[in-house]
């Protein structure tokens, strides 16, 4: 079966990123960029049920600017087959990317869409429910185990209060939860083959999807900064600092 | 304006969480109705229909809601919800899985995870892990929002007087089916509603050790969380997380035993009132968060700490 992996460049999960002075977003000059981390489980779910023959094709896509093809680069040289780049310059939100993905669903008939549960930059955690809901499809989030058995496929969810399993038919929606796998590394050598598999360039308008929205951002800004501290020398200087002068306890 | 939150339940118990996703509702302001889809959920909807503030619930009882299954429940909350101006659910879980479906069957963008109302279109969320907030307006016809537990005081749960109303729509789409679940059994506290929370990292070493915070949290009545550090070394299991991906939490003291402090894990505790940290490395992170930070091995500072109590 072919399965669809969706991707997204963000920044790196180890930047510290800094609100800008004039409030209008986050400073991304000069940061670095990865795969999301979900993303990243993602594609190596995919690959996973490549190798056990379960998958026959992966189509990675990813939607924005032009310099995501590093990540969907990255993506092939993990394993994936070819990739989808929908470009657009400007931000988009969920429902937006939602609805660019069904168009990409229609076109390409995957049985199984992966995505991560929600990208570490905007943390919506969004677009793979909604495409659950665009395409009509089941959808199976905060995947910690998947299982595709002939027309369906068990996946077991993280909860609050535990883990909850689920059946869906295919095809269906799945989103990945940080204990789902352990993402390889590209090798050098896979990262050269990569440069030769084919990349699709597609556009919002080609697609046929408007990407307007019914959000704004108004304003950003650095969270209220906690006043500094204290060391304490001793446990029983916490315990009387914890009664006396904070009187939580 | 008429808001509709939807109940977070398990058939037999409503969920603390409602009780701040109604009080984010009292700040928007206008008539709250709850909905509560369930199977043999009577008494949650009874218990519902006393909390304060809200006007009407609406009762869908019907198999095809019994384990909450997006595929027939957002179907619902998207029939049910096109007369209103607000749709909220707490974002736990089950309301992170459904609403967005609910969304985009509305056709609308959904604002996840608020942390604060500044007006009846216009809201705080933090993005980037914390690291900075995000103040957005929507211009759509029905807002669809889920709402951070720690960022709202709950609203009471006795007092009000509604009538409950009984939903007959039943939607089963018949795409997925519930299997089955594996629940983690706990007498401590429940981790997002304790008024102190007690957390382990890789310092800790290994599982057995967690003994030693059981310990303290008991004494303290006190929820035990973990780092993902903690939970992936198989120490404890992954509904303890706290942090970005995890649980968030805002207790009034969270004490950090072993725990580096990485942007991820900060997501999820920064706004405890008060944040001990424990750590035998004077140069970890979470130092800088702390407002009391002892350097000391946790394998003595805590059994210490717990007799001193």
């Amino acid at each position: 079966m072919k399965v669809l992996v969706a991707i997204k460049r963000m920044v790196d999960y180890n930047v510290k990123v800094r609100v800008k002075a004039d409030n209008s977003g986050v400073d991304l000059a000069n940061v670095k960029m990865s795969m999301n981390p979900f993303c990243e489980i993602a594609v190596e779910e995919a690959v996973r049920l490549k190798e056990k023959g379960v998958a026959t094709e992966i189509v990675v896509v990813s939607i924005g600017p032009s310099t995501a093809q590093e990540q969907l680069r990255t993506a092939l040289a993990l394993g994936a087959d070819r990739a989808v780049l929908v470009e657009s310059a400007e931000e988009l939100t969920s429902l937006a990317v939602a609805k660019l993905l069904k168009a990409v669903v229609d076109k390409e008939q995957p049985q199984l869409v992966i995505l991560g549960k929600q990208a570490i930059d905007s943390d919506n955690n969004q677009t793979g429910q909604m495409l659950a809901a665009l395409t009509g499809y089941g959808q199976g989030t905060f995947a910690s185990k998947v299982e595709v058995s002939g027309d369906s496929v068990a996946v077991t969810r993280e909860i609050d209060g535990g883990a909850q399993t689920v059946s869906l038919k295919l095809p269906a929606i799945v989103t990945t939860d940080l204990r789902l796998n352990e993402p390889r590394y590209a090798s050098l050598p896979n990262i050269m083959k990569a440069k030769k598999k084919p990349l699709e360039v597609l556009t919002p308008d080609a697609l046929g999807v408007s990407t307007a929205s019914t959000n704004k951002t108004v304003k950003v800004e650095a969270p209220a900064a906690r006043s500094a501290g204290i060391k304490v020398k001793s446990v029983a200087e916490l315990v009387e600092k914890l009664k006396n002068e904070a009187k939580v306890i | 304006m008429t808001i509709l939150v939807i109940a977070e339940h398990d058939n037999k118990v409503l969920a603390p969480a409602t009780l701040n996703t109604v009080a984010a509702a009292a700040k928007i302001g206008g008539d709250i109705h709850v909905l509560v889809a369930g199977l043999g959920a009577g008494a949650v909807a009874e218990a519902v229909a006393k909390v304060a503030g809200v006007s009407k619930v609406l009762l869908a009882d019907n198999a095809a809601y019994a384990h909450q299954l997006p595929e027939n429940v957002a179907p619902l909350i998207a029939e049910l919800g096109a007369g209103y101006s607000h749709i909220l659910a707490a974002a736990t879980s089950n309301g992170k899985n459904i609403l967005p479906r609910v969304a985009a069957q509305l056709d609308v963008d959904q604002i996840s995870e608020i942390v604060s109302v500044e007006s009846a279109d216009t809201f705080k969320r933090p993005i980037y892990a914390g690291n900075a907030i995000a103040t957005v307006q929507s211009t759509a016809t029905i807002k669809v929002i889920t709402v951070r537990a720690t960022g709202f005081d709950p609203v009471a749960a006795e007092g009000g007087s509604a009538a409950v109303e009984a939903v007959s729509a039943a939607h089963d789409t018949g795409t997925s089916s519930f299997v089955g679940e594996e629940l983690a059994k706990s007498d401590r506290p429940e981790l997002t509603a304790a008024k102190i929370v007690v957390s382990g990292g890789r310092g800790i070493q290994n599982g057995d050790n967690f003994k030693h915070l059981y310990a303290l949290a008991d004494k303290l009545g006190a929820a035990v969380g973990a780092s993902r550090a903690a939970v992936d070394a198989g120490f404890v299991p992954n509904d303890m997380q706290v942090g970005q991906t995890g649980k968030i939490v805002a207790p009034q003291l969270y004490i950090a035993v072993g725990i580096s402090g990485a942007i991820q894990h900060l997501a999820g505790m920064k706004d405890s009132k008060v944040i001990v940290a424990i750590n035998k490395d004077e140069e970890a992170p979470i130092f800088q968060v702390a407002d009391y930070g002892l350097v000391a091995d946790l394998f003595e500072a805590v059994p210490s700490l717990t007799s001193h109590l």
